[in-house]
Protein backbone atom coordinates (compact mmCIF):
# COMPACT_ATOMS: atom_id res chain seq x y z
CA UNK A 1 0.00 0.00 0.00
CA UNK A 2 2.68 2.69 0.86
CA UNK A 3 4.00 3.86 -2.04
CA UNK A 4 8.20 2.97 -1.15
CA UNK A 5 9.66 4.76 -3.80
CA UNK A 6 8.62 8.32 -1.49
CA UNK A 7 11.11 9.30 1.29
CA UNK A 8 8.71 9.95 3.64
CA UNK A 9 5.52 8.35 4.20
CA UNK A 10 2.45 11.23 4.10
CA UNK A 11 0.85 11.33 7.45
CA UNK A 12 -2.96 12.20 7.93
CA UNK A 13 -4.30 14.90 10.64
CA UNK A 14 -7.60 15.49 11.05
CA UNK A 15 -8.95 18.32 12.50
CA UNK A 16 -11.73 16.39 14.31
CA UNK A 17 -11.62 14.09 16.95
CA UNK A 18 -9.59 11.09 16.74
CA UNK A 19 -12.21 8.16 15.61
CA UNK A 20 -11.13 4.82 17.65
CA UNK A 21 -10.29 1.92 15.88
CA UNK A 22 -11.37 -1.51 17.10
CA UNK A 23 -7.89 -2.98 16.39
CA UNK A 24 -6.16 -0.12 18.56
CA UNK A 25 -6.07 -1.07 21.64
CA UNK A 26 -4.15 2.21 23.05
CA UNK A 27 -6.72 4.47 21.41
CA UNK A 28 -9.71 2.73 22.52
CA UNK A 29 -8.56 2.40 26.28
CA UNK A 30 -7.87 6.22 26.29
CA UNK A 31 -11.53 6.68 24.81
CA UNK A 32 -12.56 4.93 27.72
CA UNK A 33 -11.13 6.38 30.06
CA UNK A 34 -12.27 9.60 28.47
CA UNK A 35 -15.63 8.82 28.47
CA UNK A 36 -16.94 7.01 31.50
CA UNK A 37 -14.26 9.47 33.32
CA UNK A 38 -16.51 12.18 31.99
CA UNK A 39 -19.12 11.21 32.82
CA UNK A 40 -18.54 9.71 36.64
CA UNK A 41 -17.50 13.40 37.29
CA UNK A 42 -20.43 14.47 35.90
CA UNK A 43 -22.07 12.63 37.96
CA UNK A 44 -19.89 13.63 41.48
CA UNK A 45 -20.24 17.11 40.57
CA UNK A 46 -23.79 17.05 40.28
CA UNK A 47 -24.65 15.29 43.39
CA UNK A 48 -21.94 15.58 44.97
CA UNK A 49 -21.41 18.61 48.03
CA UNK A 50 -22.32 21.48 46.47
CA UNK A 51 -25.57 22.51 44.93
CA UNK A 52 -23.53 24.85 42.92
CA UNK A 53 -23.20 21.81 39.82
CA UNK A 54 -26.36 21.14 39.73
CA UNK A 55 -28.25 24.44 39.06
CA UNK A 56 -25.09 24.26 35.83
CA UNK A 57 -26.69 20.93 34.82
CA UNK A 58 -30.06 22.23 35.17
CA UNK A 59 -29.41 25.74 33.30
CA UNK A 60 -27.71 24.33 30.04
CA UNK A 61 -29.57 21.52 28.56
CA UNK A 62 -31.97 23.33 25.93
CA UNK A 63 -28.70 24.88 24.85
CA UNK A 64 -27.33 21.04 24.39
CA UNK A 65 -30.54 21.37 22.21
CA UNK A 66 -29.69 24.32 19.99
CA UNK A 67 -26.09 23.05 19.61
CA UNK A 68 -27.68 19.66 17.90
CA UNK A 69 -29.73 21.69 16.00
CA UNK A 70 -26.96 23.87 14.72
CA UNK A 71 -24.76 21.18 14.63
CA UNK A 72 -26.89 18.43 12.48
CA UNK A 73 -28.47 21.50 10.20
CA UNK A 74 -25.16 22.63 9.45
CA UNK A 75 -23.99 19.20 8.56
CA UNK A 76 -26.72 18.05 6.18
CA UNK A 77 -26.81 21.31 4.51
CA UNK A 78 -23.12 20.81 4.12
CA UNK A 79 -23.20 18.04 2.28
CA UNK A 80 -25.06 19.77 -0.10
CA UNK A 81 -23.15 22.08 -0.82
CA UNK A 82 -20.18 19.81 -0.32
CA UNK A 83 -21.68 17.24 -2.98
CA UNK A 84 -22.53 20.25 -5.43
CA UNK A 85 -18.94 21.85 -5.18
CA UNK A 86 -17.51 18.59 -5.04
CA UNK A 87 -18.84 17.65 -8.53
CA UNK A 88 -18.08 20.88 -9.54
CA UNK A 89 -14.30 20.69 -8.94
CA UNK A 90 -14.12 17.14 -11.07
CA UNK A 91 -16.77 19.36 -13.62
CA UNK A 92 -14.74 19.24 -17.16
CA UNK A 93 -16.74 22.70 -17.71
CA UNK A 94 -14.39 25.42 -16.93
CA UNK A 95 -17.15 27.64 -15.41
CA UNK A 96 -18.59 25.77 -13.07
CA UNK A 97 -14.81 24.35 -12.06
CA UNK A 98 -13.49 27.71 -11.81
CA UNK A 99 -16.56 28.77 -9.18
CA UNK A 100 -16.25 25.14 -7.61
CA UNK A 101 -12.17 25.87 -6.58
CA UNK A 102 -13.21 29.55 -5.98
CA UNK A 103 -15.43 28.59 -3.20
CA UNK A 104 -13.14 25.86 -1.84
CA UNK A 105 -10.26 28.31 -1.90
CA UNK A 106 -11.51 31.00 -0.36
CA UNK A 107 -13.78 29.48 2.41
CA UNK A 108 -10.45 27.71 3.48
CA UNK A 109 -8.34 30.80 3.41
CA UNK A 110 -10.62 32.62 6.16
CA UNK A 111 -11.00 31.65 9.78
CA UNK A 112 -14.14 30.26 10.33
CA UNK A 113 -15.23 32.93 13.23
CA UNK A 114 -14.70 35.87 10.57
CA UNK A 115 -16.78 34.10 7.98
CA UNK A 116 -19.50 33.42 11.00
CA UNK A 117 -19.77 37.15 11.40
CA UNK A 118 -19.47 37.99 8.16
CA UNK A 119 -22.26 35.34 6.41
CA UNK A 120 -24.31 35.92 9.53
CA UNK A 121 -23.85 39.80 8.99
CA UNK A 122 -24.37 39.60 5.12
CA UNK A 123 -27.88 37.81 5.98
CA UNK A 124 -29.11 39.33 8.40
CA UNK A 125 -29.16 42.57 5.90
CA UNK A 126 -30.78 41.18 3.00
CA UNK A 127 -33.23 38.88 4.63
CA UNK A 128 -34.90 38.66 7.94
CA UNK A 129 -34.49 34.63 9.07
CA UNK A 130 -34.23 33.29 12.48
CA UNK A 131 -30.73 33.36 13.90
CA UNK A 132 -30.49 30.55 14.53
CA UNK A 133 -31.05 29.32 10.67
CA UNK A 134 -28.62 31.77 9.48
CA UNK A 135 -25.65 30.21 12.30
CA UNK A 136 -26.53 26.86 10.35
CA UNK A 137 -26.55 28.61 6.79
CA UNK A 138 -23.21 30.40 7.59
CA UNK A 139 -21.84 27.07 9.20
CA UNK A 140 -22.77 24.89 6.29
CA UNK A 141 -21.41 27.69 3.70
CA UNK A 142 -17.74 27.15 5.79
CA UNK A 143 -18.16 23.52 5.85
CA UNK A 144 -19.65 22.91 2.31
CA UNK A 145 -15.72 23.82 1.19
CA UNK A 146 -14.15 20.76 3.10
CA UNK A 147 -17.02 18.76 2.31
CA UNK A 148 -16.54 19.62 -1.49
CA UNK A 149 -12.72 18.00 -1.14
CA UNK A 150 -13.64 14.70 0.63
CA UNK A 151 -16.46 13.91 -1.83
CA UNK A 152 -13.80 15.03 -5.06
CA UNK A 153 -11.18 12.83 -2.89
CA UNK A 154 -13.81 9.89 -2.72
CA UNK A 155 -15.46 9.94 -6.13
CA UNK A 156 -11.44 10.30 -8.02
CA UNK A 157 -10.88 7.71 -5.80
CA UNK A 158 -13.16 5.21 -7.87
CA UNK A 159 -11.51 3.20 -10.22
CA UNK A 160 -12.11 4.57 -13.77
CA UNK A 161 -13.45 1.11 -15.24
CA UNK A 162 -16.09 1.42 -13.81
CA UNK A 163 -17.66 4.64 -15.35
CA UNK A 164 -16.18 3.29 -18.42
CA UNK A 165 -18.54 0.43 -17.73
CA UNK A 166 -21.20 2.35 -16.83
CA UNK A 167 -21.17 4.64 -19.83
CA UNK A 168 -20.52 1.80 -22.25
CA UNK A 169 -23.96 0.09 -21.53
CA UNK A 170 -25.18 3.47 -22.89
CA UNK A 171 -26.11 5.40 -19.43
CA UNK A 172 -25.42 9.01 -19.49
CA UNK A 173 -22.79 10.47 -17.48
CA UNK A 174 -25.17 11.70 -14.73
CA UNK A 175 -26.72 8.43 -14.79
CA UNK A 176 -23.82 6.69 -14.51
CA UNK A 177 -22.59 8.86 -11.33
CA UNK A 178 -26.01 8.64 -9.73
CA UNK A 179 -25.97 4.53 -9.94
CA UNK A 180 -23.09 3.41 -10.18
CA UNK A 181 -20.19 6.14 -8.96
CA UNK A 182 -21.99 7.95 -6.20
CA UNK A 183 -23.00 4.72 -3.88
CA UNK A 184 -19.53 3.59 -4.02
CA UNK A 185 -17.66 6.93 -3.26
CA UNK A 186 -20.58 7.52 -0.63
CA UNK A 187 -18.77 4.35 1.32
CA UNK A 188 -15.62 6.35 1.07
CA UNK A 189 -16.65 9.52 2.20
CA UNK A 190 -18.30 8.75 5.15
CA UNK A 191 -15.75 8.04 7.48
CA UNK A 192 -14.09 11.88 6.68
CA UNK A 193 -17.83 13.48 7.09
CA UNK A 194 -17.56 11.54 10.75
CA UNK A 195 -14.40 14.05 11.31
CA UNK A 196 -16.12 16.30 10.07
CA UNK A 197 -18.86 16.09 12.13
CA UNK A 198 -17.12 15.89 15.55
CA UNK A 199 -15.44 19.20 14.24
CA UNK A 200 -18.58 20.54 13.04
CA UNK A 201 -20.08 19.87 17.04
CA UNK A 202 -16.84 21.44 18.35
CA UNK A 203 -16.76 24.37 15.81
CA UNK A 204 -20.55 25.10 16.44
CA UNK A 205 -19.56 26.77 20.21
CA UNK A 206 -18.49 29.55 17.82
CA UNK A 207 -22.11 30.32 17.09
CA UNK A 208 -22.47 31.70 20.67
CA UNK A 209 -20.68 34.52 19.87
CA UNK A 210 -24.11 35.07 17.52
CA UNK A 211 -27.09 35.29 19.36
CA UNK A 212 -27.34 32.09 19.11
CA UNK A 213 -27.86 30.42 22.56
CA UNK A 214 -26.55 27.00 21.69
CA UNK A 215 -24.53 24.91 25.07
CA UNK A 216 -21.57 27.42 25.78
CA UNK A 217 -23.60 30.22 25.28
CA UNK A 218 -26.33 29.49 27.80
CA UNK A 219 -22.72 28.96 30.11
CA UNK A 220 -21.72 31.82 29.50
CA UNK A 221 -25.16 33.58 30.55
CA UNK A 222 -25.31 31.24 33.59
CA UNK A 223 -21.95 32.40 34.63
CA UNK A 224 -22.58 35.88 34.13
CA UNK A 225 -25.31 35.64 36.40
CA UNK A 226 -23.43 33.82 39.25
CA UNK A 227 -19.95 34.35 38.61
CA UNK A 228 -18.95 30.77 39.09
CA UNK A 229 -17.25 30.95 35.86
CA UNK A 230 -14.65 28.26 36.70
CA UNK A 231 -17.72 25.73 37.73
CA UNK A 232 -19.67 26.75 34.49
CA UNK A 233 -16.86 26.15 32.11
CA UNK A 234 -15.83 22.75 33.99
CA UNK A 235 -19.64 21.47 32.97
CA UNK A 236 -19.72 23.05 29.75
CA UNK A 237 -16.38 21.79 28.53
CA UNK A 238 -17.52 18.09 29.81
CA UNK A 239 -20.72 17.99 28.41
CA UNK A 240 -18.25 18.65 25.18
CA UNK A 241 -16.45 16.22 25.66
CA UNK A 242 -18.72 13.65 26.44
CA UNK A 243 -20.80 14.46 23.41
CA UNK A 244 -17.84 14.44 20.91
CA UNK A 245 -16.44 10.89 22.69
CA UNK A 246 -19.78 9.65 22.07
CA UNK A 247 -20.40 10.33 18.60
CA UNK A 248 -16.76 9.57 17.85
CA UNK A 249 -17.45 5.98 18.31
CA UNK A 250 -20.82 5.82 17.04
CA UNK A 251 -19.44 6.45 13.54
CA UNK A 252 -16.97 4.18 14.07
CA UNK A 253 -19.11 1.01 15.02
CA UNK A 254 -20.79 2.50 11.83
CA UNK A 255 -18.05 2.62 9.77
CA UNK A 256 -16.93 -0.94 10.96
CA UNK A 257 -20.60 -2.26 10.29
CA UNK A 258 -20.46 -1.00 6.45
CA UNK A 259 -16.73 -2.49 6.31
CA UNK A 260 -18.46 -6.08 7.48
CA UNK A 261 -21.13 -5.80 4.67
CA UNK A 262 -20.82 -7.83 1.29
CA UNK B 1 -23.03 -18.59 -42.42
CA UNK B 2 -23.70 -16.00 -44.55
CA UNK B 3 -22.90 -12.67 -43.44
CA UNK B 4 -24.87 -10.23 -44.52
CA UNK B 5 -22.53 -7.31 -46.43
CA UNK B 6 -24.29 -4.38 -44.22
CA UNK B 7 -21.59 -2.52 -42.61
CA UNK B 8 -21.92 -2.62 -38.84
CA UNK B 9 -18.46 -0.66 -37.97
CA UNK B 10 -16.64 1.96 -40.49
CA UNK B 11 -13.37 3.08 -39.67
CA UNK B 12 -11.62 5.47 -42.20
CA UNK B 13 -8.45 7.22 -41.48
CA UNK B 14 -8.78 7.46 -37.73
CA UNK B 15 -5.70 9.02 -36.03
CA UNK B 16 -5.05 9.50 -32.80
CA UNK B 17 -2.48 11.53 -30.20
CA UNK B 18 -1.32 11.50 -26.88
CA UNK B 19 0.40 14.24 -26.86
CA UNK B 20 3.15 14.12 -29.07
CA UNK B 21 2.86 10.06 -29.60
CA UNK B 22 1.06 9.18 -32.53
CA UNK B 23 -1.24 6.17 -30.94
CA UNK B 24 -2.58 5.41 -33.90
CA UNK B 25 -1.96 6.18 -37.86
CA UNK B 26 -4.41 6.38 -40.45
CA UNK B 27 -6.79 3.34 -39.45
CA UNK B 28 -9.30 2.07 -41.63
CA UNK B 29 -11.30 -1.20 -41.36
CA UNK B 30 -15.12 -2.10 -41.77
CA UNK B 31 -16.58 -4.79 -39.77
CA UNK B 32 -20.02 -6.14 -41.44
CA UNK B 33 -22.89 -7.03 -39.56
CA UNK B 34 -22.38 -10.96 -38.22
CA UNK B 35 -18.46 -10.69 -38.80
CA UNK B 36 -15.83 -11.70 -36.27
CA UNK B 37 -12.46 -9.98 -36.58
CA UNK B 38 -9.92 -10.27 -34.33
CA UNK B 39 -7.22 -7.55 -33.55
CA UNK B 40 -3.97 -8.67 -32.16
CA UNK B 41 -0.52 -7.47 -31.49
CA UNK B 42 2.05 -6.74 -29.81
CA UNK B 43 0.99 -4.11 -27.01
CA UNK B 44 1.74 -0.51 -27.29
CA UNK B 45 0.50 -1.23 -30.89
CA UNK B 46 -2.82 0.86 -30.51
CA UNK B 47 -5.16 -1.83 -30.55
CA UNK B 48 -7.11 -0.99 -27.29
CA UNK B 49 -7.43 2.06 -28.19
CA UNK B 50 -9.01 1.85 -32.07
CA UNK B 51 -11.61 -0.86 -29.47
CA UNK B 52 -11.97 2.11 -27.30
CA UNK B 53 -12.38 4.59 -29.93
CA UNK B 54 -15.50 2.96 -31.74
CA UNK B 55 -17.40 3.58 -28.93
CA UNK B 56 -16.52 6.56 -27.96
CA UNK B 57 -14.87 6.12 -24.70
CA UNK B 58 -11.39 7.64 -26.59
CA UNK B 59 -11.79 10.64 -28.60
CA UNK B 60 -9.88 10.38 -32.07
CA UNK B 61 -8.30 13.61 -33.26
CA UNK B 62 -8.92 12.58 -37.22
CA UNK B 63 -10.78 10.15 -39.38
CA UNK B 64 -14.72 9.17 -38.75
CA UNK B 65 -16.31 5.86 -37.67
CA UNK B 66 -19.53 5.44 -38.23
CA UNK B 67 -21.36 2.58 -36.04
CA UNK B 68 -24.83 1.27 -37.57
CA UNK B 69 -25.21 3.94 -39.00
CA UNK B 70 -24.30 6.64 -36.57
CA UNK B 71 -21.33 9.09 -36.72
CA UNK B 72 -19.15 8.23 -33.55
CA UNK B 73 -16.73 11.21 -34.43
CA UNK B 74 -19.78 13.73 -35.01
CA UNK B 75 -20.46 16.01 -31.83
CA UNK B 76 -23.98 16.30 -32.50
CA UNK B 77 -24.77 11.94 -32.68
CA UNK B 78 -26.00 11.40 -29.12
CA UNK B 79 -23.04 8.73 -28.53
CA UNK B 80 -25.13 7.49 -25.13
CA UNK B 81 -27.34 5.69 -28.32
CA UNK B 82 -23.93 4.54 -30.12
CA UNK B 83 -23.01 2.81 -27.10
CA UNK B 84 -26.57 1.22 -26.27
CA UNK B 85 -25.79 -0.83 -29.43
CA UNK B 86 -22.53 -1.55 -28.99
CA UNK B 87 -21.59 -4.04 -25.74
CA UNK B 88 -18.02 -3.82 -24.14
CA UNK B 89 -16.38 -6.15 -22.35
CA UNK B 90 -13.21 -4.94 -20.32
CA UNK B 91 -9.92 -6.69 -19.39
CA UNK B 92 -10.26 -6.04 -15.87
CA UNK B 93 -14.11 -6.90 -15.75
CA UNK B 94 -15.40 -3.72 -14.33
CA UNK B 95 -18.55 -5.04 -12.59
CA UNK B 96 -20.71 -2.94 -10.38
CA UNK B 97 -19.30 -3.95 -6.91
CA UNK B 98 -21.74 -2.40 -4.87
CA UNK B 99 -24.76 -4.40 -6.70
CA UNK B 100 -25.63 -7.89 -7.28
CA UNK B 101 -24.72 -10.29 -10.33
CA UNK B 102 -28.50 -9.99 -10.91
CA UNK B 103 -28.31 -5.74 -10.32
CA UNK B 104 -25.54 -5.62 -12.60
CA UNK B 105 -27.66 -7.25 -15.51
CA UNK B 106 -30.80 -5.57 -14.60
CA UNK B 107 -28.92 -1.91 -13.98
CA UNK B 108 -28.53 -0.99 -17.14
CA UNK B 109 -32.10 -2.38 -18.64
CA UNK B 110 -33.90 -0.13 -16.42
CA UNK B 111 -32.58 2.76 -16.38
CA UNK B 112 -31.57 2.97 -20.27
CA UNK B 113 -33.88 0.46 -21.92
CA UNK B 114 -36.33 1.14 -19.41
CA UNK B 115 -37.67 -2.07 -19.22
CA UNK B 116 -40.09 -3.00 -15.90
CA UNK B 117 -37.42 -4.63 -13.06
CA UNK B 118 -39.21 -7.75 -13.79
CA UNK B 119 -39.03 -8.10 -17.57
CA UNK B 120 -35.11 -6.66 -16.63
CA UNK B 121 -34.57 -10.00 -14.20
CA UNK B 122 -36.36 -12.11 -16.93
CA UNK B 123 -33.86 -11.29 -19.19
CA UNK B 124 -31.05 -11.52 -16.47
CA UNK B 125 -31.87 -14.93 -15.32
CA UNK B 126 -31.86 -16.43 -18.85
CA UNK B 127 -28.61 -15.03 -19.20
CA UNK B 128 -26.96 -15.89 -16.66
CA UNK B 129 -28.05 -19.03 -17.80
CA UNK B 130 -26.61 -19.13 -20.82
CA UNK B 131 -23.22 -18.03 -19.40
CA UNK B 132 -23.62 -20.98 -16.88
CA UNK B 133 -23.69 -18.94 -13.84
CA UNK B 134 -27.68 -18.78 -12.71
CA UNK B 135 -26.02 -20.04 -9.15
CA UNK B 136 -24.34 -16.49 -8.07
CA UNK B 137 -27.64 -14.53 -9.02
CA UNK B 138 -27.63 -12.85 -5.91
CA UNK B 139 -24.02 -12.84 -4.92
CA UNK B 140 -21.62 -10.07 -4.89
CA UNK B 141 -18.66 -9.69 -7.45
CA UNK B 142 -16.10 -9.78 -5.12
CA UNK B 143 -17.33 -13.61 -4.37
CA UNK B 144 -16.61 -14.91 -7.77
CA UNK B 145 -13.55 -15.90 -9.05
CA UNK B 146 -12.11 -13.73 -12.46
CA UNK B 147 -13.39 -16.42 -14.69
CA UNK B 148 -17.18 -16.02 -13.34
CA UNK B 149 -17.05 -12.04 -13.23
CA UNK B 150 -15.69 -12.23 -16.66
CA UNK B 151 -18.98 -14.52 -17.89
CA UNK B 152 -20.99 -12.44 -15.60
CA UNK B 153 -19.79 -9.07 -17.39
CA UNK B 154 -20.45 -10.66 -20.97
CA UNK B 155 -24.00 -11.57 -19.85
CA UNK B 156 -24.60 -7.73 -18.15
CA UNK B 157 -22.95 -6.03 -22.00
CA UNK B 158 -25.86 -8.90 -23.70
CA UNK B 159 -28.73 -7.76 -21.80
CA UNK B 160 -28.95 -4.78 -23.82
CA UNK B 161 -29.14 -6.23 -26.61
CA UNK B 162 -26.36 -4.95 -28.49
CA UNK B 163 -25.84 -5.25 -32.24
CA UNK B 164 -22.39 -5.75 -31.69
CA UNK B 165 -19.65 -6.33 -28.30
CA UNK B 166 -16.03 -5.21 -28.09
CA UNK B 167 -14.06 -7.32 -25.96
CA UNK B 168 -10.69 -5.70 -25.21
CA UNK B 169 -8.32 -8.51 -23.97
CA UNK B 170 -10.82 -10.76 -21.85
CA UNK B 171 -9.15 -13.17 -20.99
CA UNK B 172 -5.97 -10.89 -20.08
CA UNK B 173 -6.54 -10.92 -16.36
CA UNK B 174 -7.51 -14.23 -16.06
CA UNK B 175 -5.81 -17.20 -14.23
CA UNK B 176 -4.96 -19.59 -17.08
CA UNK B 177 -7.75 -22.46 -15.40
CA UNK B 178 -10.27 -19.84 -16.38
CA UNK B 179 -9.52 -18.85 -19.80
CA UNK B 180 -11.70 -21.61 -21.29
CA UNK B 181 -15.10 -20.90 -19.65
CA UNK B 182 -14.89 -17.74 -20.73
CA UNK B 183 -13.72 -18.42 -24.49
CA UNK B 184 -16.42 -20.66 -24.77
CA UNK B 185 -19.09 -18.30 -24.12
CA UNK B 186 -17.42 -15.78 -26.47
CA UNK B 187 -17.51 -19.20 -29.04
CA UNK B 188 -21.48 -19.66 -28.76
CA UNK B 189 -22.02 -15.69 -29.06
CA UNK B 190 -19.77 -16.26 -32.04
CA UNK B 191 -22.05 -19.57 -33.02
CA UNK B 192 -25.34 -16.81 -32.69
CA UNK B 193 -24.28 -14.82 -34.89
CA UNK B 194 -23.05 -12.24 -32.77
CA UNK B 195 -20.90 -9.11 -34.24
CA UNK B 196 -17.99 -9.19 -32.41
CA UNK B 197 -14.34 -7.05 -32.61
CA UNK B 198 -12.04 -8.87 -30.32
CA UNK B 199 -8.66 -7.56 -29.17
CA UNK B 200 -7.06 -10.64 -27.79
CA UNK B 201 -3.95 -12.93 -27.13
CA UNK B 202 -5.24 -15.95 -27.88
CA UNK B 203 -4.21 -17.32 -30.97
CA UNK B 204 -6.38 -20.97 -31.08
CA UNK B 205 -9.52 -18.61 -30.42
CA UNK B 206 -8.50 -16.11 -33.50
CA UNK B 207 -7.67 -19.40 -35.83
CA UNK B 208 -11.07 -20.47 -34.81
CA UNK B 209 -13.23 -17.85 -34.21
CA UNK B 210 -12.20 -15.14 -36.83
CA UNK B 211 -13.41 -14.66 -40.00
CA UNK B 212 -10.50 -11.74 -40.23
CA UNK B 213 -7.48 -11.06 -38.08
CA UNK B 214 -5.68 -7.81 -38.13
CA UNK B 215 -2.52 -7.49 -37.08
CA UNK B 216 -1.69 -4.00 -35.51
CA UNK B 217 2.07 -2.68 -34.73
CA UNK B 218 2.60 1.11 -33.79
CA UNK B 219 -0.39 2.20 -34.30
CA UNK B 220 -0.98 1.07 -37.74
CA UNK B 221 -2.83 -2.12 -39.22
CA UNK B 222 0.14 -3.89 -40.78
CA UNK B 223 -1.60 -6.64 -42.02
CA UNK B 224 -5.23 -7.78 -42.49
CA UNK B 225 -6.55 -11.21 -43.95
CA UNK B 226 -8.31 -14.73 -42.83
CA UNK B 227 -6.88 -16.63 -40.22
CA UNK B 228 -5.92 -19.32 -42.28
CA UNK B 229 -3.57 -16.81 -44.47
CA UNK B 230 -2.38 -14.77 -41.25
CA UNK B 231 -1.46 -17.84 -39.64
CA UNK B 232 0.19 -19.69 -41.91
CA UNK B 233 1.66 -17.61 -44.51
CA UNK B 234 1.89 -13.96 -43.48
CA UNK B 235 3.38 -11.35 -45.51
CA UNK B 236 5.15 -9.37 -43.50
CA UNK B 237 8.32 -9.46 -41.64
CA UNK B 238 6.79 -7.64 -38.53
CA UNK B 239 4.10 -10.15 -38.79
CA UNK B 240 5.87 -13.13 -38.89
CA UNK B 241 8.47 -12.00 -36.14
CA UNK B 242 5.19 -11.76 -33.58
CA UNK B 243 4.08 -14.71 -34.71
CA UNK B 244 7.67 -16.82 -34.18
CA UNK B 245 7.96 -15.15 -30.47
CA UNK B 246 3.91 -15.88 -29.83
CA UNK B 247 2.92 -19.40 -30.85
Amino acid sequence: MINKQSTHTPIEVGDGAAIPHKDDSGLFTAWRIAFFGAIILCLFLAFGRSEQYLAIFKFVPDGILVTFKVTIGAILLSIVFGLIAGLGRISSNRLINGTASLYVEVIRGIPLLVQLFYIYYALGRFIRIPDILSAIIAMAFCYGAYMAEIFRAGIQSIPKGQIEAALSLGMSRRQAMQQVILPQAFKVVLPPIGNEFIALLKDSSLVSILAVADLLRRGREYASETFNYFETYTVIALIYLIMTLFFSKLISLMEEKLNDGH
Amino acid sequence: MTATSRPMIEVTGVSKFFGSFQALKDISFTVTDGEKVVIIGPSGSGKSTILRSINCLESIDRGKIIVDGMDVSDPTTDICKVREEVGMVFQSFNLFPHKTVLENLTLAQTVVRKRSKSEAEDIAMELLHKVNITEKASAYPAKLSGGQQQRVAIARSLAMNPKAILFDEPTSALDPEMIGEVLDVMKTLALEGMTMVVVTHEMGFAREVADRVIFMDHGSIVEEGTPEHFFTAPNHERAKLFLSQIL
